[in-house]
């Protein structure tokens, strides 16, 4: 991997971590290859802070192991690994100016004061800091809070970068921005990021694979248009954008809402064409949102293209909605 | 917000002037009124303060004075952080019961727990009977009339004020920061000293000043434990006051006593916030 930072892989076999009766991470396996950016995406609860955790070595394993480029390091703590980190709510130290905080990992390893200073000038140029290495976190925004808890975590320049939900305490516009220049900042140091979100679009944007969890399990791995395109079951097909349910004999069907077509009735054209009631039209900007009432099928979701949409079709008017039948995804019916 | 109306605000002062009063007469006044003495008495001038410099003996008062606070202090908040941090890191069934434990030798009165000591540390007491018992030593060790035994005395009833300053800086540290260190590879002991305890410095100056400050009054202690061999200030005070009559002397004592402590109050207040220290609202 090109980039000025380290890079390694990781090797989760069979990870279990229980707390008493609760089962929290359920027989993880998977492969993070060198230098990717990888999200570990589900909903609170879902087990994958726990599994963060445990690649960090703040949680002990219960069984199964983890090897750093086919080393084991299950049993190594915390400070042996190597790993940045970055906290929910950064954790910078409160009492160190910008500076040390990015120094301290160095300087914890006793580093010449030169190679630090070096150091820290480069790592505060790369999250375009520059002018500020002399503030305390506290004089920092949570966005500039963010930029120097990631170059503290990179400046030793570890083989993996943990992300727990970085981005979790921003705005949703400062997010958007620091998702392009988390995604560049990865690009330049080409270290492997493992990166922990219940954001569905944040790990759209910026992963090259999503992990899928829920209770504990690994539901899906893929890269994003993979997992969106083709989800494999109900919980991979809601979690991550939405989907409509359709139930055809023992099969199920995700048909994602921009893949239907709206028409008057009678007009409808398609492999597949049903007839249904508008139930309520919201307008979002970009697109409308409509629910359509279809006898056979239930409340079915359309999202259409507001200006290549035309005028917008009132509540209660009974129109055609059609797909291909490439739109509509069999899924895999959940063991239970 | 809008301003508050200036009526209001002299209504306002009007109640609670009855408690101005009060405290100008009941404790501004016996202050000045010492101040006025130390100057005045038994001739009005400098005189008792002079007296600093030229007497032998209240050189030594203040030495020791001096000496039995400072290593008091050193004791009592090594201990205090030491408990507690214990605290902070024990489950919270166990913190609580430590909480109790500690409260309740709050509440004991300093005079039942230094009769306690006289009865532990005596030459015939439980501790030199002990070790006597068990071979460890042969003559009874001397615990009291000196300053050992003071020390003791007045860093067990101070442990308790040392903790409970420190205790509450220590619960405001974020856990995560301290993760963070670990994270970013440092050690368990560098993690102490360059995270932990700079995040409860301020927790560790309040228990010093606070230690300090009530060390430097202190009176039954020195006087029991002491035997009249440790002689402080405030016993000096006190002898002064009731046996020679020298109320000039007692008075630059106590005006003393006053100033030292406001100079440390000020002196702490040009490195940190005060209200910080005392765990007010943080600005």
């Amino acid at each position: 991997m090109a980039g000025i930072g380290n890079s390694g892989s990781l090797h989760l076999k069979s990870l279990v971590k229980r707390y008493g009766g609760f089962t929290a991470v359920d027989n993880v396996n998977l492969e993070i290859e060198r230098g990717e950016f990888l999200t570990l995406l589900g909903p609170s609860g879902s087990g994958k802070t726990t599994l963060l955790l445990m690649m960090a070595g703040f949680q002990d394993i219960t069984s199964g192991d983890i090897l750093l480029d086919g080393q084991s390091i299950a049993a190594m703590p915390a400070e042996k690994r190597n790993f940045g980190m970055v906290f929910q709510g950064y954790a910078l130290f409160p009492h160190m100016t910008v500076r040390d905080n990015i120094a301290y990992p160095l300087s914890v390893r006793k580093r010449p004061k030169a190679e630090i200073g070096a150091k820290v000038d480069e790592m505060l140029d790369l999250v375009h800091l520059t002018d500020f290495g002399h503030r305390f976190p506290k004089e920092l925004s949570g966005g500039q809070q963010q930029r120097v808890a990631l170059a503290r975590a990179l400046c030793f320049a570890p083989p993996v970068l943990l992300l727990d939900e970085p981005l979790g305490a921003l705005d949703k516009k400062l997010r958007i921005e620091v998702q392009a220049q988390l995604k560049e900042i990865h690009n330049r140091v080409g270290t492997t990021f493992v990166f922990v979100t219940h954001d569905q679009e944040e790990a759209l944007s910026m992963s090259d694979r999503i992990v899928i969890m829920n209770h504990g399990r690994i539901e899906q791995v893929g890269t994003p248009s993979e997992l969106y395109q083709h989800p494999r079951t109900v919980f991979a097909a809601s979690f991550l954008g939405k989907s409509n349910f359709l139930h055809r004999k023992d099969a199920v069907y995700a048909l994602r809402p921009e893949k239907i077509d709206l028409a008057a009735a009678g007009t409808g054209q398609g492999a597949n064409t049903v007839s249904g009631v508008v139930q309520s039209v919201t307008y979002f900007g970009a697109m409308l949102k409509y629910q359509v009432q279809v006898p056979e099928l239930g409340e079915i979701e359309v999202d259409v293209d507001a200006w290549r949409g035309g005028t917008p079709v009132a509540e209660g008017t009974t129109v055609d909605l059609t797909w291909a039948n490439t739109a509509a995804v069999r899924l895999e019916i959940e063991p239970k | 917000m809008r301003a508050i109306p200036r009526h209001a605000l002299n209504a306002g002062w009007i109640l609670v002037l009855p408690f101005v009063v009060l405290v100008g007469a009941l404790f501004l006044g016996p202050i000045f009124n010492i101040l006025w003495l130390s100057v005045s008495d038994p001739t009005p001038g400098l005189g008792n303060y002079t007296e600093l410099f030229t007497s032998d003996s209240l050189g030594r008062i203040l030495w020791t004075t001096l000496r039995v606070c400072v290593i008091c202090t050193a004791i009592s908040v090594v201990l205090g952080y030491s408990i507690a941090y214990a605290m902070v890191h024990a489950a919270e069934g166990t913190r609580n019961k430590m909480l109790g434990l500690l409260l309740v030798s709050f509440w004991i009165s300093v005079l039942v727990r230094t009769f306690s000591w006289l009865m532990l540390l005596g030459r015939n007491g439980v501790v030199n009977s002990t070790l006597e018992t068990i071979g460890i030593i042969s003559e009874p060790i001397s615990f009291m009339r000196n300053e050992l035994g003071v020390l003791i005395g007045m860093v067990h009833y101070m442990v308790p004020y040392a903790v409970l300053p420190i205790l509450a800086s220590m619960q405001s540290i974020d856990g995560r920061v301290l993760q963070a260190s670990r994270s970013l590879g440092a050690t368990g002991t560098q993690t102490f000293w360059r995270v932990y305890l700079p995040l409860s410095r301020a927790g560790l100056v309040a228990a010093a000043l606070l230690v300090f400050i009530i060390n430097l009054g202190f009176y039954v202690i020195p006087a029991v434990l002491g035997g009249g061999k440790v002689l402080m200030v405030a016993e000096y005070i006190s002898v002064q006051v009731l046996v020679t009559l020298q109320w000039g002397t007692a008075a630059m004592l106590a005006a003393l006593l006053l100033f030292g402590v406001l100079a440390l109050l000020f002196l702490m207040s040009r490195f940190m916030k005060l209200s910080t220290v005392f765990g007010g609202a943080r600005a």
